[in-house]
């Protein structure tokens, strides 16, 4: 055999690498991104004349069970219908016998980003419509196991999208423990290797609050976040839709179930939900006191 | 092929034995000149001494898949074989479990090679993938139609730019079409050679997606 070239070799590389995708209706148009289970591409639809996001088995797990773990996550994504997640358009296999999957391509860029230098009250509106969609995957029986920031996109229209459900473990699962997750975001007992449930996710989404509302939170948001992200799962909130429902309670300057408040934080909440009220009243009375006294003269 | 280097079946042995000195000889040989910094003979020597000594005293057999690659083994045990010979001044002169491969042309390769910086060990790494590549495009040669491998060697072996598929087509007297699929059956075919080889080059699952992830770049 003759010497292969440096740029022989590299591109021996890429062809052991690249998909492909000959006799499907997908042409690749460029790479997204790489995850620990498989490559994200974006491609073309040829017949529907439209681009997609296939998410194509890693070359190195294709003998090794990855197979199932991309066709469940398909599986995953298909039985979630929400506007908060991904839809899957199809599944199948390619020539080179590695699975994938089709999906809606998200334009647009991780909630992180996006949340860079917002309000506070629009980070807390993004984190609602996360919660929501985490809901509604738990009400289905789903179970995230990886929420960060960087798996939820916001599109170019605004839309929240819980992304990348590699690790998700769903109603029926033989085994209730997770194969994966990230360090930092994980919940104890998903570290621990056992079995997780909504308070795993949880905890995910208490860290991601931290992570998003920035340092200077104030302190009933803190008493949320901890609650969230308590160590031990029987002090957290049950469920995503628990957590978002406290939130908006916050948003509104109501009584949340994560703080206790003293006297003084009730009234002072109450003076400043209603601040116009109060306004319109202290007018009234300052214009009736100049009219009482311009009577007595 | 790690198993049966330890296998008390001689002819499996002798198997593996072929298939390791294929995908090595060359990286081990190329290593020696370069990182060791040997003479072409000396190189040459304790290449053939090293292969010859793990074949006849099988000291292959103690690779531990818990504590490294076996690519990673290998070369460790290629640099104290080194290390042992040049502190004794002895080498096995070439003639008995002499291995047939072709070191002039090793020696050519290795005299083109610039110095690129890396460690010796990304060095042996990048031959390995090299001397890979080309035992699975010599598999790819034999084991398919004669058409098919050279459309192959014109797209992804021959010259800095690939070519169209028009191009190629006319070149070899195909349409677009043709080439296209079988180009794909092709690149198909090289893609599980090289897989096999690396299934029988790793002696357990997480070994060979470690060295597909070498092989592929994706854990640099």
């Amino acid at each position: 055999m003759s010497w292969l070239s440096d740029d022989a070799v590299e591109r021996l590389r890429s062809t052991i690498d690249e998909p492909d995708f000959s006799g499907t209706r997908y042409r690749v148009v460029g790479e997204i991104g790489r995850g620990g289970m498989g490559v994200v591409y974006e491609a073309e639809d040829v017949d529907l004349q439209r681009r997609v996001a296939v998410k194509v088995l890693a070359a190195d797990l294709a003998d090794a069970g990855g197979a199932d773990r991309v066709r469940r996550e398909a599986r995953v994504l298909a039985a979630l219908e929400h506007p908060g997640i991904v839809p899957v358009h199809e599944v199948g296999s390619l020539p080179d016998g590695r699975v994938f999957y089709a999906m809606k391509l998200v334009r647009g860029v991780t909630v992180g980003e996006f949340l860079r230098d917002a309000k506070p009250a629009a980070v807390l509106r993004v984190f609602l419509r996360i919660c929501e969609a985490v809901a509604f995957a738990h009400a289905a029986g789903s179970v995230h196991c990886d929420l960060k920031p960087q798996n939820v996109m916001v599109g170019e229209f605004g839309e929240v999208l819980v992304v990348d459900w590699g690790v998700a473990r769903a109603r029926g699962d033989q085994s209730g423990r997770a194969s994966g997750g990230t360090h930092g975001f994980m919940a104890p007992e998903q570290e621990a290797g056992a079995a997780v449930d909504p308070r795993t996710d949880v905890y995910a989404l208490g860290v991601m609050l931290r992570v998003l509302a920035g340092e200077a939170r104030p302190k009933r948001l803190e008493a949320i976040c901890a609650k969230a992200a308590a160590a031990s799962p029987g002090h957290r909130y049950d469920s995503a839709r628990e957590l978002g429902a406290d939130v908006a309670r916050y948003i509104d300057g109501e009584t949340i179930t994560a703080y206790r408040d003293t006297l003084l934080e009730r009234a002072g909440r109450w003076l400043d939900r209603n601040r116009a009220l109060i306004a319109v009243v202290a007018a009234y009375l300052v214009m009736r006191a100049v009219i009482l006294l311009f009577v007595q003269r | 092929m790690i198993a049966a280097l330890a296998s008390d079946d001689a002819e499996e042995r002798t198997r593996a034995f072929d298939t390791l000195v294929a995908i090595y000889w060359k990286p081990l040989y190329k290593y020696a000149r370069l990182a060791h910094r040997r003479g072409p003979s000396d190189a040459e020597d304790h290449t053939q001494s090293f292969l010859a000594r793990a074949f006849e005293r099988n000291s292959l057999a103690s690779y531990d898949v818990a504590k490294a690659s076996f690519r990673t083994f290998l070369r460790a045990l290629f640099d104290r074989h080194i290390a042992n010979e040049m502190k004794a001044g002895t080498r096995l002169k070439r003639g008995g479990g002499e291995t047939h491969v072709d070191f002039a042309a090793a020696e050519a390769e290795a005299a083109r090679d610039h110095d690129r910086g890396g460690t010796p060990e990304e060095y042996f790494r990048r031959e390995w993938i090299r001397s890979l590549f080309e035992v699975a495009v010599g598999r790819l040669r034999q084991s398919g139609p004669a058409a098919d491998f050279a459309l192959f060697e014109a797209y992804d072996l021959d010259g800095a730019e690939r070519p169209s598929y028009r191009i190629l087509g006319q070149r070899l007297g195909m349409s677009e079409t043709t080439v296209t699929n079988r180009l794909a059956s092709a690149r198909r075919r090289f893609r599980q050679i090289v897989l096999d080889l690396l299934h029988e080059a790793t002696a357990s699952d997480r070994e060979f997606r470690e060295e597909v992830r070498a092989l592929l770049g994706a854990d640099r």
